[in-house]
């Protein structure tokens, strides 16, 4: 079997790796070496393959460069690569959330990104401390059974959930980092208190606990619940299985400012392997590219980042849904909204 | 050391002279370092957890404890275990006792359909329920489901048992007068008892560490829980402290199985009269045997097939990524079968032949790694490989090696309740006739307990094929199981180019499940 070898050639090489440097002064690693390239590079997805890989043979064709992709959850990467450490040999982590990516950050495992990279995204969806690069928007929204609620009787704004009305009829994750982010900014925008009573309001509502934003898609679309709170391109992924017009689950969103539309971000970061890789740095220029933002606004309908660069169709602009006095690095109070999240029992 | 003062026995039997066997022996000191090497392999979680929970203050580990969502965590996680198992142990029970008792036509077929269940993945099982009664959710699914999918654990040992029990001392029961349950009761269920509770054990960990069945049909245990730690916080301390539950309830139940097993007083099979009965207990009976495969197997997979019909996107098969993902996954399955059977082997033999209590502590210990969701062992895996073994990580070897440490409780029971079964007695003919020990455990031990060896090894390939977390966060970069592909296309929601995926894995674990139904097997209590 091939792993045979393949492990005992590994053992080898480090058994001479050790020899080696036994022998030659010890090389400086990381800190202030010059990133080097070997034409490969570790990427670690917790973005789907359906959508990344495609991308990731474009860059290869362009540049050369073979890209090694692990793909898994972005939860699941986030707490393996919380387990690697500096032993990582990935070089790029890509994230569904800002949230794995601020906690990546905390733990100090980003190198930071030079200023072409960071500077292309707007700077409200990036990291203030240019530590990783938002790379796509997706637009928190309501989804609702089109069949059981008419499009007049849909909520306009977050308050508007709690209204009895809705009682037993809403679909949340509340694990979802997605979830949380909109948690966070309600309590930004409105305070401590009233994110408090939204929460509870939330929970006096019997919202059914889903444990991600598909399943919450799949189960309005069957009928089984009038409205959830999802990002809007799952919408776009199950219309693209099932056919548009056959889609029973609609998009709805609240009105301009309201922070059940805030926008989240998937992003990228540099990890730090045994040696800074040129690749990696390659590798998120091109996310953040033209050609591979103009992909995700064609191919996922999510929004560009990069100013100028369109919208994906019939849907409405970045602009419209953005909260003006909220940015991502209000984000950093998530743990906040754990607790609050806690404390009324909706994740454990 | 054998060679003490008190009992001076020579390595060999001198010609003319008996071997006797010690009644209550001393384990050999190789026997117990192995064991004690086995435990300490499969207990690598465990130390991880340790590890994880003492980054938390002994306030902060109170504090998570106390959260509101805890204790209904572990409510919940008891009560659907328990009442899960309690439903397996009799209802196995009743359609093994249905299937080697009642005479009923195509009985070897309804054998292999009763041990189907084992092949579909619990993920797939509730989806599949899903698509025919969206919405299904809460405690009443995930208890009818995941007892049908766990059900087979119960059944095949139990009735490889009733095989090899003899209905004679029933026919005495009957003759004075006792009623054919009653009878049943008071003869036969003794001696399938640690068959029955074994087969329960294995149940109870696996609703335990069960995560795809109770996130899809959204019923919050501490499994769910510990993926939710990771998911919503990031927090590992947070996630270990709730792993550690887990570990806590498991241990609880292994002692408590450990005592209700009790002894087999064995008769020897002569013949097995089957009962013929009304047609009416014959439909009643049969009605049994088929909801586990009804509920487990046939319903999600029309289930399965209708969502395939929907789909707009059924994309031509790619046939060569198929057959990759196929051999990757019979190929993980059938090594990790042989080392978990190997790496079992040891203690299996020292609990088996060896009555102490720090042997039963040690056994016990081997059960836990079972009862611990996927990421947890995947990620303690991730962590002791980069400190000691970094030249192993993510490699097949170490893939494989994760599997061992989840599924070898699964070879355990077997492993200890076939080696129990060959009878001393036996040992000391060889002995006697000039045998070493190595040489009376290799030609008479080993193969008298070989097809119990076996339920134990295709237990293990076949829950090897549906595991999913632990493969994801351990495989080396491009390598895929059908488990694997299955859930890169359904996370995209392309169930189209699932179903092929899906299909393929429920038709090979299909095949050491039947195999598994028709172990006429040596190894009668347990599996």
């Amino acid at each position: 079997m091939s792993f045979r070898v393949s492990s005992r050639f590994l053992v080898l090489t480090l058994a001479l790796a050790t020899v080696v440097s036994g022998c030659a002064p010890t090389v400086a690693v990381n800190e202030g070496g010059t990133p080097e390239s070997d034409n490969t590079v570790i990427l670690y997805s917790g973005r789907e393959e359906a959508l990344v890989q495609p991308l990731i043979d474009i860059f290869t064709e362009q540049t050369g460069i073979t890209v090694e992709v692990r793909y898994n959850g972005t939860p699941e990467l986030a707490a393996q690569l919380l387990e690697e450490g500096e032993k990582t040999r990935a070089g790029v982590f890509l994230s569904q959330d800002a949230g794995a990516l601020g906690a990546l950050s905390d733990a100090g495992l980003f190198e930071p990104l030079p200023a072409e990279i960071s500077d292309r995204v707007r700077p409200k969806f990036s990291s203030l401390d240019a530590s990783w690069v938002g790379i796509t928007g997706r637009a928190r929204v309501i989804v609702y059974d089109s069949q059981s609620v008419s499009p007049e009787d849909l909520p306009q704004s977050a308050d508007d959930l709690l209204d009895p009305k809705w009682s037993g009829k809403i679909a949340v994750a509340p694990g979802n980092a997605s979830f949380q982010s909109f948690v966070t900014a309600y309590r930004v925008l409105k305070g401590e208190s009233a994110g408090d009573e939204w929460v509870a309001g939330l929970v006096a509502n019997s919202p059914h606990i889903f444990e991600k934003n598909s399943a919450i898609l799949e189960a309005v679309n069957d009928g089984t619940h009038p409205l959830g709170l999802i990002n809007h391109y799952y919408w776009f992924q199950l219309a693209n299985e099932r056919g548009k017009e056959n889609m029973r689950a609609q998009l709805h969103f609240t009105e301009a400012g309201d922070p059940a539309s805030i926008v989240n971000v998937t992003g990228a970061g540099i990890l730090r392997p045994q040696r800074l890789d040129q690749d990696a740095y390659d590798l998120v220029a091109f996310l953040v590219s033209d050609q591979a933002q103009q992909y995700f606004v064609e191919n996922t309908f999510e929004y560009s980042l990069v100013p100028g660069l369109g919208t994906p169709e019939g849907l409405p602009a970045l602009e419209d849904l953005a909260v003006a006095t909220f940015d991502l690095s209000d984000l950093r109070s998530i743990a906040k909204t754990q607790s609050l999240l806690q404390k009324y029992g909706l994740i454990p | 050391m054998r060679t003490s003062a008190t009992s001076v026995k020579p390595a060999r039997a001198l010609p003319g002279q008996v071997y006797v066997v010690d009644k209550n022996p001393r384990a050999p000191w190789w026997l117990v370092v192995a064991s004690v090497l086995v435990i300490v392999v499969v207990s690598v979680p465990l130390f991880y957890l340790v590890v994880r929970v003492l980054d938390v203050s002994p306030s902060g580990i109170l504090d998570i404890l106390a959260r509101p969502r805890v204790l209904s965590l572990v409510f919940n996680t008891v009560g659907l275990a328990v009442a899960v198992t309690v439903t397996g142990v009799l209802g196995g029970t009743v359609i093994a006792a249905v299937l080697t008792r009642i005479r009923f036509r195509a009985r070897g077929t309804w054998l292999l359909v009763s041990a189907l269940p084992l092949a579909v993945p619990s993920y797939l099982a509730s989806y599949g329920w899903l698509v025919l009664i969206p919405g299904l959710n809460g405690f009443v699914p995930s208890y009818a489901l995941l007892t049908a999918v766990t059900v087979p654990y119960v059944i095949l040992p139990v009735a490889a048992a009733l095989r090899g029990t003899s209905a004679d001392g029933e026919a005495v029961a009957r003759t004075l007068g006792l009623g054919p349950i009653q009878a049943f009761w008071k003869v036969t269920w003794p001696q399938v008892r640690p068959a029955a509770i074994a087969g329960g054990l294995l149940v109870f960990l696996y609703t335990l560490s069960d995560f795809g069945l109770v996130a899809m049909l959204r019923y919050q245990t501490l499994t769910w829980g510990v993926h939710q730690a990771y998911a919503a916080s990031f927090d590992r301390a947070h996630a270990a402290v709730l792993a550690m539950l887990l570990v806590v309830i498991a241990i609880a139940v292994v002692v408590a199985e450990r005592s209700a097993r009790g002894n087999v007083h064995r008769t020897t099979a002569t013949h097995l009269p089957l009962e013929e009965v009304r047609w009416s207990f014959r439909w009643l009976a049969l009605i049994a045997v088929a909801t586990p495969p009804v509920v487990g197997v046939v319903i999600p997979l029309l289930g399965l097939g209708m969502r395939l019909a929907q789909a707009e996107t059924l994309r031509a098969i790619d046939y060569s990524r198929l057959a990759t993902a196929t051999a990757s996954t019979i190929g993980v399955a059938l090594a990790a079968a042989l080392l978990a059977v190997l790496v079992a082997l040891p203690l299996a033999a020292l609990a088996a032949r060896y009555s102490r209590r720090w042997v039963g502590a040690l056994e016990s210990l081997g059960y836990v790694s079972n009862a611990l969701p996927g990421i947890v062992v995947g990620l303690s895996l991730v962590f002791l490989s980069l400190a000691l073994l970094p030249g192993l990580y993510q490699t097949v070897a170490l893939l494989v090696f994760a599997y061992v440490v989840l599924f070898m409780p699964k070879a355990l029971g077997t492993a200890r309740s076939s080696i129990e079964s060959v009878s001393p007695e036996l040992i000391s003919v060889a002995r006697t006739l000039g045998a070493s020990p190595f040489t009376a455990w290799r030609r008479v031990t080993l193969p008298l307990a070989l097809p119990g060896l076996g339920i134990g090894a295709l237990l293990v390939a076949i829950t090897t094929m549906k595991e999913l977390p632990a493969t994801l966060l351990l495989r080396p970069i491009g390598f895929d199981t059908l488990a694997t592909e299955l859930w890169s296309k359904t996370v995209a929601a392309e169930f189209g180019a699932a179903a092929p995926y899906a299909a393929v894995l429920v038709l090979i674990a299909a095949i050491p499940a039947m195999i598994l139904s028709g172990v006429r097997s040596v190894a009668k209590e347990e599996m």
